[in-house]
C-alpha cells in the first residue's frame, strides 16, 4: 500500500530524514517509532503530500507523492499532531466541510457525517463549538475528519499525545477498530502504544531507519531467555539461601539471582532454559515448602529496552535529574548584603 | 468550482460567527454615515444660500455629493481592508488547519480563490451599508444612477485589488497582527503615491501616479469606465493572486 525508497528531506542546516526505505502492506497497522525530532512528522508530511521530498520516491496506493499528489490525497486521511480544527465551527458543520473538501458527493455528506460521529463517539457533542471541547473530544473529532472519506490509508501523527490515560485507551481502541478497513501508520514515542496497537514497527532515530520488523520478532530479538521474578515470604521458617537452593532444584531453571532480601521477604530473579516454562513448577515448589508466594511475574525484555539498545542510548535513558536545590538561606544572605 | 465555493463558504462562516465581521460593519456604518451626513448637509446649506442670494448656481447631487463620498469611502476602505484580509492564511497557519487544506484533494488555486472571494464578499457586505446611505439621496433627490453604479464598480475593484495583496501578505506570517500591519502599510503607500504629482510632471512621477490605487477611482466615481483604470485594477488583482500562489507553494518547500 505504501512504498518508500531512499527518501530524504534536507534543510539548509540539517537533515530531517536521511535515506529511509520501508513498505507497508494493505491492512497493516504500523507503528512509526522514534524519539522526538527523529523525523517522524517530516516523513508523514511527505507521505501526505504536504511537502515534497528532497530526494527519493514514495508511492501511496500506487500513486507517486511527487507526480500525482492529487490522487494520493484522495486516498489518504491525515491527522496531524495538532488536530486541524476550526474552533469557531461546531462539530457537525466542521465534518461536513471536510467531507465536501474531500470531494464527497453532496447527497452522501449528511449520512456519512452522522456515521463517522457515531464511530468516533462524538455524536453527543455534534452541536457544540469545537473551541468548547475537551482535548479528548478534539482528538476524536480530528480522527473523525481523517476517516470521513473512507480513505485507504490513515496517517496519524501522535494520536494519543496530551491525552489522559482513559482517553488514551479509548483512542487506541478506536484506532484498533479502524484497522480492518484501513491501512494505518501511526507515529508515537510511547512504546506500550506500539505494543498495544500495532503489528509492525518502523523505528527511526535522527532521520535514519534503525529497524523495521513485526512487534513479535522485535520482542523475540531481546528475549532469548525469559526471566521470571518471584517474591516469597517464608514467615521466618527459612533463610534466603534455603529458598534459593529450593528454587534452583526446580526443573528448567538455569540460574537464580537474589535481588532483594528484606526481613522474611525475598525477591529472586529466576532465569530459565530457552523454550521451558518453569513458572508452574516454581509456584508449586514454593507452596509445597510451606512458604507464601507473594508474586510471580515474567520480566521479558520490553520494547523499551530494545528501542534504547537500537538507538544507542542504553546507558543513560535521560534520568530525571533533580534540580540543584536553591537554598533559601543563601538568597536571604545575598539580599542582606 | 465546487471546491472554491466550499472554501469560500467556510471562510464567510468564520467571518460572521467571529466578532470581526460585526466590528467592521459597525465601524464602516458609523464612518460612512458620518461622511454621508456631512457632505449632504453642506450640499443642502450651499443650495439654500444660493436660493436666498437669488443667484442660480449649478447644483448637481452626483458631482457634489456622490463623487466626493466615493473618494472618502475609498480611503476608509484602505484602512479596513487589511483587517479583512489579515486572517486569511495567517490564522490557518497558526491553527495548523492549513495542513488539512493542503493535504485535501484541492488545488492551491482553489484555496486561494475561495478565500479571496470570501474576503471580497465580506467587503461587499460593508458596501451594502453604503448603498443604504445612498438610498436616502435617491429618496429625497433625483441623482443619476449610472455614476453611482460605476462608483460601486470602481470601489469593489479597488477592494478586490487590495484584498489580493492582503491575501499574499497573510501567507507570509502566522501572526494576524503582523499581516494586518504590513497590509496597512502597503495600502498607505499605494494611497500616497499620487501625492507625488506635486513634484512636477516627469516620467517617474507619472509612473508613480499610475501605480497609486486611489487615483484610478476618480473616473469611476465620475461615471466613466476608463479601460486604463480597468486594466490597472485587473492586472493588480492578478499580480496579488499570483504572488499568493507562489508564496503558498514556496511555503511547502520550506515547511
Amino acid at each position: 500500500m505504501i512504498q518508500v525508497e531512499g527518501l530524504s528531506k534536507r534543510y539548509a542546516h540539517h537533515v530531517a530524514v536521511n535515506n529511509i526505505s520501508f513498505s507497508v502492506e494493505k491492512g497493516d497497522i504500523v507503528g512509526f517509532l522514534g524519539p522526538n525530532g527523529a523525523g517522524k512528522t517530516t516523513t508523514m508530511r511527505i507521505l501526505t503530500c504536504f511537502m515534497p521530498p528532497t530526494s527519493g520516491k514514495a508511492t501511496v496506493a500506487g500513486f507517486d507523492v511527487f507526480d500525482q499528489p492529487f490522487e494520493v490525497k484522495k486516498h489518504i486521511g491525515y491527522l496531524p499532531e495538532a488536530p486541524p480544527l476550526y474552533p469557531e465551527m461546531n462539530v457537525q458543520d466542521y465534518l461536513a466541510f471536510v467531507a465536501r473538501l474531500k470531494n464527497m458527493p453532496g447527497s452522501e455528506i449528511k449520512s456519512r457525517t452522522e456515521q463517522v460521529m457515531e464511530r468516533c463517539a462524538v455524536a453527543d457533542v455534534k452541536d457544540k463549538l469545537i473551541s468548547k471541547l475537551s482535548k479528548g473530544y478534539r482528538q476524536r473529532v480530528g480522527l473523525a475528519q481523517a476517516i470521513i472519506h473512507n480513505p485507504d490509508v490513515l496517517i496519524l501523527d501522535e494520536p494519543t499525545s496530551g491525552l489522559d490515560p482513559k482517553q488514551i485507551n479509548e483512542t487506541r481502541e478506536l484506532i484498533k477498530s479502524l484497522s480492518g478497513e484501513h491501512t494505518i501508520i501511526l507515529s508515537t514515542h510511547i512504546l506500550p502504544e506500539v505494543e498495544a496497537v500495532c503489528q509492525k514497527v518502523i523505528i527511526i532515530d535522527k532521520g535514519k531507519l534503525v529497524a523495521t520488523d513485526s512487534v513479535e520478532n522485535l520482542k523475540a530479538r531481546g528475549s532469548v531467555s525469559t526471566a521470571i521474578q518471584v517474591q516469597v515470604d517464608t514467615r521466618g521458617a527459612a533463610d534466603a539461601l534455603v529458598v534459593r537452593q529450593r528454587l534452583e532444584q526446580v526443573p528448567g531453571v538455569s540460574k537464580v539471582l537474589e535481588k532483594i532480601i528484606a526481613d522474611n521477604r525475598f525477591i529472586y530473579e529466576v532465569e530459565s532454559l530457552q523454550g521451558q516454562n518453569p513458572r508452574p513448577d516454581v509456584a508449586r515448589a514454593v507452596v509445597n515448602a510451606g512458604w507464601n508466594l507473594l508474586e510471580l511475574k515474567s520480566t521479558t525484555l520490553t520494547l523499551e529496552d530494545i528501542f534504547l539498545e537500537l538507538t544507542g542510548t542504553h546507558e543513560h535513558p535521560t534520568p530525571e535529574v533533580p534540580h540543584e536545590p536553591v537554598t533559601a538561606p543563601d538568597s536571604v544572605e545575598g539580599g542582606a548584603q | 468550482m465546487r471546491n472554491i465555493w466550499t472554501i469560500c463558504r467556510r471562510e464567510l462562516y468564520s467571518y460572521f460567527v467571529s466578532p470581526i465581521a460585526w466590528v467592521l460593519l459597525t465601524i464602516f456604518a458609523f464612518l460612512s454615515g458620518v461622511f454621508t451626513y456631512i457632505i449632504s448637509a453642506s450640499f443642502v446649506r450651499y443650495s439654500l444660500e444660493g436660493q436666498m442670494s437669488g443667484q442660480s448656481m449649478p447644483m448637481n447631487v452626483n458631482e457634489q455629493v456622490i463623487a466626493p463620498l466615493f473618494s472618502n469611502i475609498a480611503v476608509v476602505g484602505l484602512f479596513l481592508i487589511p483587517l479583512i484580509s489579515m486572517r486569511l492564511f495567517a490564522e490557518e497557519k497558526r491553527m495548523g488547519t492549513i495542513e488539512l487544506l493542503i493535504t485535501s484533494p484541492v488545488h492551491d488555486l482553489e484555496i486561494i480563490l475561495g478565500k479571496w472571494l470570501a474576503s471580497l464578499l465580506m467587503y461587499c457586505a460593508l458596501l451594502a451599508v453604503l448603498a443604504a446611505d445612498y438610498s436616502f439621496l435617491f429618496m429625497y433627490g433625483n441623482p443619476d444612477w449610472k455614476p453611482v453604479a460605476t462608483g460601486f464598480l470602481g470601489i469593489v475593484l479597488q477592494g478586490a485589488c487590495l484584498l489580493s495583496f492582503g491575501a499574499f501578505i497573510s501567507t507570509l506570517t502566522r501572526n494576524q497582527i503582523v499581516a494586518g500591519a504590513i497590509g496597512f502599510a502597503l495600502a498607505l503607500v499605494l494611497w500616497i503615491l499620487n501625492w507625488t504629482t506635486s513634484f512636477g510632471n516627469s516620467v517617474a512621477v507619472q509612473v508613480l501616479n499610475y501605480l497609486s490605487i486611489v487615483s484610478h477611482m476618480d473616473s469611476f466615481s465620475r461615471g466613466v469606465i476608463d479601460t486604463k483604470d480597468l486594466i490597472y485594477y485587473i492586472s493588480m488583482i492578478f499580480l496579488g493572486l499570483f504572488l499568493t500562489a507562489r508564496s503558498l507553494e514556496s511555503m511547502r518547500w520550506r515547511a
